[in-house]
């Protein structure tokens, strides 16, 4: 049992969490990621360790509510506890002194992107962060990235802050502008990721994304993970969950991403009266 | 006058014939994954068990690889003391209630029983299963007496039947044993991979249980390797580690549009049914493809049980594509039996070569060629030759690969000085299971590939054996 002693809304509908489990947090490296299951009935979902104090023993994870487990965890209250927590799982964040590191994070992933910037910036790199989302109050981290980043900018598709668009345009400029790039760490909705990594191909600028395909096990024991990386199976869990962008088959991350939708429509539904009636 | 006598007993006992055990109708089986056979009753039991004429020289118990004493166990039966059975078969066999159920005994005692020559062999495993039950359900499980402690600390990773068994034994000498394993459940293949029809969930929770109560310390959620390493666990203070760790990892056949969803490695498929409770969905949290037209590819247990657990989630067509004939077929006959009264479609001599898939990425169709026996190959089995020009189109939107398992090298990987062979199994100096690192024992499938559970156990005992001898030694 794992005991939630941290728990806050970053904005409507992504949550920050911080749950007791001393082992893993010692062992965790900047990448990793967590295997979580609420209860008996529920199922096993992926999170990304997005911070971790060896001292306390605990780990901080943020989520967005996008289905049922993602919705029954964010009602959960600080106290409550956790049945399973499984980690610290996947290949850590390879890290060294690159020079200057780009790190564009879209969404939810730039709780994923956070860890990554502040090793990067430990390391010592120029860190240049490039965070974004769609409207202003669903920005999350920026203070956070603002102190593990040399630079940080920040676009909104509205407009309502910083550059008005898509990070991919910030990043077109900052390449434009003439900046010299060494690498790029990519992590957010998949058609982002996408776009970052067609951006900076014609570059041979080296493009490291951080892929979330649907997992059970996580040991590279199921195949529920597989993507596609320069033409072989590659399975995320084990042999990722990062990768060379400009090797990744997005489409087919997707379409497999997909293959539970109409079940996840209706097991949130079914949540979403259920806690109703309560 | 001997002979005369023998035939006489002979005569008497040949009189009743094999005992059948009940089983749930197919037509109503296959709407439930409630357990497919019910078991002897005592009545049935006793009869069964009267048909053992005791050999002087078992050759039964020389077709066991754990040794179970055999006739004397059946004797008891016959005897009407069941509770005595079930403990007779526990000095040798730590699951009799899971052996009686998944053993392939066609292939070990009941092969070799000497009844078997003129008519059918003794029910061997039947019986197994029928005195295991009735201790179970009589509640009255003797605890053994352990040993005095002898401060030794052992590690055991992995809690499938290898694991288990090792740890059961290495308890019982005295020793503080601790089982570390990656999923949420302790029981390994038994409790992600087999199905609730053949082995129901709680005889495995009943085994798991029993160990813990024998003060077995059971960590889940502990992947090794990642959480801690075999280094790490010599630093905690553990004096020997044994490595029961299975195979795994899913192999597929790198063919087009294996990729495609509604395609699954066997793993997956029954991991989420079985071990994630899918089928019973949406009161269980994780969802599972109910496929109307589903392909299994293999002619292994795995196989078998996939294609049985994709009737039973509501399949209209199930197939078994089987590349050799059903002859070569690795699966038991009782499943292939079962399978075949369940409706499953056999196609023999058949392989894929291709998947085909709509614009959203399902599979849709699956390209099928025709297979011929040729020359038997090393394994000794006649290998298979595609027929050229023979391929076609089955439709599918489900397909389960079951065509084996390898090592999974996370542990390997992180443990300096272990040495594996190229398939990246653990390679053992014979059968103690002692690896190239001192104190590292290895033993199940990690070490044999996919094998059985019986030897999974059997190679258990063997290194509980040797590691109590070399943590002793150490003084
Ligand atoms: C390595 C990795 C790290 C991740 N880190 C984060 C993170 O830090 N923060 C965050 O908000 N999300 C993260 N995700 C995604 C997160 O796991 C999913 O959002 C979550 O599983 C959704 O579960 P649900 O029941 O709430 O939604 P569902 O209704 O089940 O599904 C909603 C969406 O999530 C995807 N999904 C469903 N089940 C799984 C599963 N078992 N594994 C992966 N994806 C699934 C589906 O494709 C679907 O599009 C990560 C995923 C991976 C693989
Ligand atoms: C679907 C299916 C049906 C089968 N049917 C039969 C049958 O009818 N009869 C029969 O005799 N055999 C059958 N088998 C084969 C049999 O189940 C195996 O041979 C047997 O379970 C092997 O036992 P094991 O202890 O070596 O490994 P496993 O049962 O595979 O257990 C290994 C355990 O180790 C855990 N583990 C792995 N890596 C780590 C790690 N790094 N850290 C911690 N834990 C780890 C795993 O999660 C697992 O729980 C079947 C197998 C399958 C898959
Ligand atoms: S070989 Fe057959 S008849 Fe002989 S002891 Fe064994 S089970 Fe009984
Ligand atoms: S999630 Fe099962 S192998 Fe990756």
């Amino acid at each position: 049992m794992f005991k939630i002693v941290e728990k806050s809304f970053l904005q409507d509908i992504v949550v920050r969490m911080v749950i007791e489990a001393p082992e893993v947090a010692r062992k965790r490296k900047p990448g990793q990621f967590i295997v979580l299951m609420i209860d008996e009935q529920g199922e096993r979902i992926p999170l990304t360790i997005v911070d971790s104090d060896s001292e306390k023993g605990t780990l901080t994870i943020i989520f967005q509510i996008v289905g049922k487990t993602t919705a029954k965890l964010a009602d959960m209250k600080v106290g409550d506890h956790i049945l399973h927590v499984l980690g610290p799982l996947g290949h850590a964040t390879e890290i060294s002194n690159f020079g200057t590191a780009v790190v564009v994070g879209g969404g939810v992933g730039i709780g994923v992107a956070y860890p990554i910037a502040a090793a990067l910036k430990k390391a010592g790199n120029k860190v240049i962060s490039i965070i974004g989302a769609r409207t202003k109050d669903i920005l999350i981290l920026e203070d956070e990235m603002k102190n593990v980043s040399d630079r940080l900018l920040v676009a909104t598709d509205d407009g309502s802050y910083g550059f008005h668009g898509f990070v991919s345009a910030v990043l077109q400029n900052l390449i434009d502008s003439g900046e010299k790039i060494d690498i790029v760490f990519a992590i957010g909705p998949v058609p982002m990721m996408r776009v970052i990594a067609n951006l900076t191909k014609p570059y041979g600028l080296k493009t490291i994304v951080s892929l979330n395909p649907i997992m059970v096990d996580a040991t590279g024991m199921c195949g529920a993970c597989r993507v596609a990386v320069g033409g072989k199976t590659k399975f995320g869990c084990v042999d990722g969950p990062e990768f060379d962008g400009h090797e990744v088959d997005f489409g087919l991350l997707m379409s497999r991403l997909r293959t539970y939708a109409d079940q996840e429509k209706q097991a949130m539904e079914n949540y979403r009266c259920e806690s109703h009636g309560k | 006058m001997e002979n005369k006598e023998k035939t006489e007993k002979k005569e008497k006992k040949e009189k009743i014939p094999r005992q059948a055990m009940p089983e749930q109708d197919p037509k109503e089986r296959i709407h439930n994954f409630d357990e497919v056979p019910y078991g002897y009753n005592a009545e049935l039991a006793m009869m069964e068990a009267k048909r053992c004429i005791q050999c002087k020289k078992p050759s039964c118990v020389a077709g066991c690889p754990v040794d179970v004493k055999i006739p004397e166990f059946i004797k008891l039966i016959a005897e009407g003391k069941f509770i005595e059975a079930a403990w007779k078969l526990k000095e040798t066999n730590a699951l009799p209630a899971v052996c009686g159920r998944v053993c392939p005994q066609e292939d070990q005692c009941e092969k070799v029983c000497i009844l078997g020559k003129k008519d059918e062999p003794v029910a061997v495993g039947r019986l197994e299963r029928f005195a295991a039950d009735f201790e179970q359900d009589s509640g009255n499980i003797v605890i053994p007496e352990k040993e005095s402690p002898t401060g030794k600390k052992i590690a055991v990773v992995g809690a499938g039947p290898a694991g288990l068994t090792i740890a059961g034994d290495l308890i019982k000498l005295g020793h503080e044993v601790t089982i570390f394993e990656a999923l949420h459940k302790a029981g390994g293949v038994l409790i992600y991979g087999i199905p609730e029809f053949r082995l129901p969930k709680a005889i495995v929770d009943a085994e798991v249980n029993y160990l813990e109560k024998l003060g077995v310390k059971i960590v889940r959620n502990a992947a090794i390797g990642r959480l801690k390493t075999v280094d790490d666990l010599f630093a905690e203070g553990f004096h020997a580690v044994f490595l029961g760790v299975g195979a795994g990892a899913p192999v597929f056949m790198n063919i087009p549009g294996e990729n495609l969803s509604g395609i699954y490695s066997a793993n997956e498929y029954l991991t989420r049914s079985n071990l994630m409770k899918a089928y019973l969905f949406p009161e269980f949290d994780t969802p599972i493809v109910r496929g109307k037209n589903v392909a299994v590819i293999g002619g292994g247990n795995v196989a078998m049980d996939s294609v049985r657990t994709a009737l039973r989630l509501g399949a209209d067509n199930a197939y078994i594509i089987y590349r050799r004939t059903e002859v070569e077929m690795p699966a038991r006959i009782e499943e292939v039996h079962h399978a075949k009264e369940e409706g499953v479609q056999f196609k023999l001599l058949h392989a894929p070569v291709e998947y085909i898939g709509d614009e959203n990425g399902w599979v849709r169709q699956m390209k099928c060629i025709r297979m011929e026996l040729g020359e038997p190959d090393a394994s000794g089995r006649r290998s298979p030759i595609p027929i050229k020009g023979s391929e076609f189109i089955i439709d599918v939107d489900t397909v389960v690969v079951a065509i084996g398992t390898m090592a999974n090298p996370v542990i390997q990987a992180t443990t300096p000085g272990l040495e594996v062979n190229k398939r990246g199994y653990i390679v053992t100096k014979g059968e103690t299971g002692e690896t190239t690192r001192e104190g590292v024992y290895a033993g199940g499938d990690i070490v044999t590939g996919s094998a059985t559970v019986i030897l999974a156990m059997g190679a258990g005992r063997q290194a509980a054996k040797a590691i109590h001898e070399h943590v002793m030694a150490k003084g």
